[in-house]
């Protein structure tokens, strides 16, 4: 817990950082949005209308898609920009459907007596309409303010750190203190955030000067607070830290914090992390040089970067055509290759593979249409299983996608048949699966290898070469080790890769 | 002070005002006088253009107030309305000071104006000004708003049925203090009622719309002596035949025939 505690600045900064800017950002769009369409009152089908389907994109969609869109305009594509603006966009309706329907609710004798009085246009809506619609409006930005913070917490997956990434790192290591800390932190932001504009409400409606000053007082600091931490990083002198990025599973974290600790051992330079990364978020965000370093898989790389569906030799020639590859087509090295392999296998438990006389892929086919297989978040969707599929001639009576980590429980309960596991995965062990021959050479071999950007490869000779003497270091017991450690035993990703780099030794 | 020429109102088919001729004197008071959906209020609403005329022009004070900025002229006209309309988030103070604050004054000249006002309306200055209006009586939120409609020292008002939707005593009262208001100010003013004692109290000259149309303008007297039609008979006639009503009630005690 202690562990988990000491990475809440760093979150709840980065949370606070994403929320605040994004919910001042809401509200400057859809005030004067708001305020528009009372005014030209055949805006207010489109601009409702446009706000409500934004609102109805799933959020996680929403954030996700932000990236692709980002990339094709050339800007920042992972990381805060696309967090921020997604965030800004979900934040728009609540505020702006009540700003209109609160100036829209002011009673027509008060607008008259406005009028009457000898009121501007504008005056009336500075001194009548919108004091009057405040309440409602405020009922909106609370509204915005408690979405906000929630739906921040997916932005962990397209690179910007938030509280987010407590409980997608959580999730996947099985550590619930994690979660814990990442939901109560959120929850927690949000009743204090909802309590400063409730304070600024009450202040207002009761006319107490104090409290409104004082809820204002603490907002603006908030502020503060933001862009001097936003900002503290375009004017610091120190270097920019080596940024290492993770997929979103156990052996990624694990792996990230070995490199991580690696790379600030042997060259003292600063490092951080971006973790729990979408598949293909992790590839891009690299090829655009928002992260410098991550580990992949030469058949992922293979099956989904250059689209081969077939299985074109050994795990040399594989590595070598992925080598290069990757340089000629987005300028990235492979700076080591670990020394093991991760693949994608078919498992299935043990006493079952006895009963049916399961050795080899092949001998599914004929049972196919009385088997059920669980898949992770990907497995059905990429090019593997259609090899898969398509070499055996496969076809099972169900396909169920889940989550990784609960394909495990999945299976081990006879909820289904056969799981996508992963060769390094210590459940295999843990909880007595038997992985399957791929006896027709249907999936693609998976080195695991450690990926830098251009810039990388050119500024960081020493982090290049510090990577390079990683090369062969890391054999499949010693990966499974380590991922049954954190996945069964509970341990932290950083503690087990702390003590696996201390059986290395001083290469220097 | 105000002219109205040929002034007509159309909604769609709908005639609200037709060709309504009508001049006001210098000091003087006029009350508009008629049943509900007559044309009074929106004859009052084009003198200070909350409503467009269709047809027709006004004059305040010799200027045509078409070419007049709307806001410029409002501040000009003090305006009291049916409904009081005090805005709910100002306190009383700030909603007599309001079209002072629009036209520039200074803090000191608003809060002098202000008690001012509030004393003229016989409200206490020290323990009304900064309460909410939602805290006063009808019979006092009326008072603020004809103290609002009062505060820029117009010397023209227009009032909408100021006392209409106040118990009969009440309403009493707020006609003395307004007697009184206007002999000290000297405002010329339009006044719109539906009570017929009202208008004979207030009024120096009554004119009588129906149906959006000018049946006759005169003095109280001249009215009563020599109504144009029988519809201005009938209704001046009104208060005494309440009063004949009451007698009988009175002497033959309430029964079913006496209805």
């Amino acid at each position: 817990m202690s562990a988990q505690l000491a990475l809440l600045p760093e979150y709840l900064t980065a949370h606070v950082q994403l929320t605040l800017l994004a919910l001042l950002c809401s509200a400057a769009l859809s005030l004067p949005l708001g305020v528009a369409v009372t005014r030209v009152r055949w805006l207010e089908q489109p601009v409702l209308g446009l706000a409500g389907v934004i609102q109805t994109i799933p959020s996680l969609a929403l954030l996700a898609v932000m990236v692709p869109l980002l990339a094709s305009m050339q800007l920042q594509s992972i990381g805060f920009l696309p967090a921020f603006i997604g965030l800004t966009l979900y934040g728009v309706l609540p505020i702006l459907r009540n700003t209109v329907t609160g100036i829209a609710g002011v009673d027509p004798a008060l607008q008259e007596a406005a009028r009457g009085v000898g009121m501007t246009p504008r005056q009336r809506l500075w001194r009548v309409e919108l004091p009057l619609a405040l309440p409602v409006i405020i009922a909106g930005l609370r509204t915005a303010t408690v979405w906000t913070v929630g739906i921040a917490t997916l932005s962990t997956p397209i690179g910007a750190t938030s509280l987010g990434n407590y409980i997608f790192s959580g999730l996947q290591t099985r550590n619930y203190a994690a979660v814990l800390v990442g939901c109560v932190a959120s929850a927690g932001l949000a009743m204090v955030l909802d309590g400063l504009v409730r304070m600024v409400e009450v202040g207002l409606r009761t006319r107490r000067r104090r409290l409104v000053g004082v809820a204002t007082t603490i907002t603006v600091g908030l502020y503060v607070f933001t862009a001097v931490t936003l900002a503290a990083p375009l004017f610091s002198n120190a270097d920019r830290p080596v940024m290492i990025g993770a997929k979103g599973f156990t052996e990624q974290y694990i792996l990230a914090s070995l490199l991580d600790q690696w790379v600030e051992r042997e060259t003292g330079r600063p490092t951080a992390q971006r973790q729990s990364l979408g598949s293909t978020v992790a590839f891009d965000a690299l090829a655009a040089g928002d992260i410098d370093i991550y580990v992949d898989y030469s058949g992922t790389v293979w099956a989904h970067l250059m689209g081969r569906t077939t299985v074109g030799g050994d795990r040399e020639t594989v590595l070598a055509e992925v080598r290069a590859f990757l340089a000629d087509e987005h300028d990235i090295h492979v700076a080591a290759t670990l020394g093991f392999e991760n693949a994608y296998a078919v498992a299935v438990r043990a006493i079952q593979a006895e009963a049916m006389g399961l050795t080899r892929i092949s001998d599914l086919v004929p049972l196919g249409p009385t088997l059920s297989m669980g898949g992770d978040f990907e497995f059905f969707s990429r090019q593997e299983w259609v090899a898969i599929r398509d070499t055996y001639g496969l076809t099972l009576s169900n396909q169920r996608t889940m989550d990784a980590a609960l394909m495990y429980e999945a299976i081990a309960e006879g909820a289904v048949d056969l799981i996508s596991a992963y060769t390094t995965d210590g459940r295999i062990v843990a909880y007595d699966l038997r992985v399957l021959e791929d006896d027709r050479g249907a999936i693609p071999p998976y080195d695991a290898v450690v990926l830098v950007s251009a810039r990388l490869a050119r500024d960081w000779p020493d982090v290049l070469a510090a990577l390079g003497r990683l090369e062969g270091m890391i054999d499949v017991e010693s990966m499974r080790s380590m991922n049954l450690r954190v996945d069964v035993d509970g341990i932290d990703p950083s503690t087990v890769a702390a003590a696996f780099i201390t059986t290395l030794g001083d290469s220097r | 002070m105000i002219e109205l020429q040929h002034l007509t109102k159309r909604y769609g088919d709908q005639v609200a005002v037709s060709d309504l001729s009508l001049e006001v004197t210098e000091g003087e008071l006029l009350v508009l006088l008629g049943g509900s959906g007559c044309g009074k209020t929106t004859t009052l609403k084009m003198i200070n253009r909350l409503i467009e005329p269709s047809a027709g022009s006004v004059r305040v004070d010799g200027e045509d107030v078409s070419q007049l900025d709307t806001h410029e002229l409002r501040r000009r006209v003090g305006y009291a309305f049916q409904q009081v309309g005090l805005f709910p988030h100002l306190t009383v103070g700030e909603n007599i000071g309001i079209t002072p604050s629009l036209l520039g004054w200074t803090e000191d000249a608003i809060r002098h104006r202000v008690d001012e006002l509030l004393a003229l309306v016989e409200l206490d200055p020290e323990t009304t000004r900064d309460r909410d209006p939602s805290e006063l009586s009808g019979g006092q939120q009326q008072r603020v708003g004809v103290a609002r409609a009062l505060a820029a020292k117009p010397r023209v008002m227009l009032l909408d049925e100021p006392f209409g939707a106040l118990d009969p005593l009440t309403r009493g009262r707020l006609q003395d203090s307004f007697i009184r208001i206007r002999r000290d100010l000297g405002v010329t003013a339009v006044f719109v009622t539906h009570d017929m004692v009202e208008a004979l109290r207030l009024g120096d000259r009554i004119a009588v719309l129906d149906h959006g149309r000018l049946v006759q303008v005169g003095t109280p007297g001249t009215l009563l002596r020599e109504p144009a039609d029988d519809y201005v008979r009938q209704l001046l006639d009104t208060p005494r035949r309440e009063a004949r009503l009451v007698d009988a009630l009175l002497s033959h005690g309430p029964g079913p025939d006496s209805r």
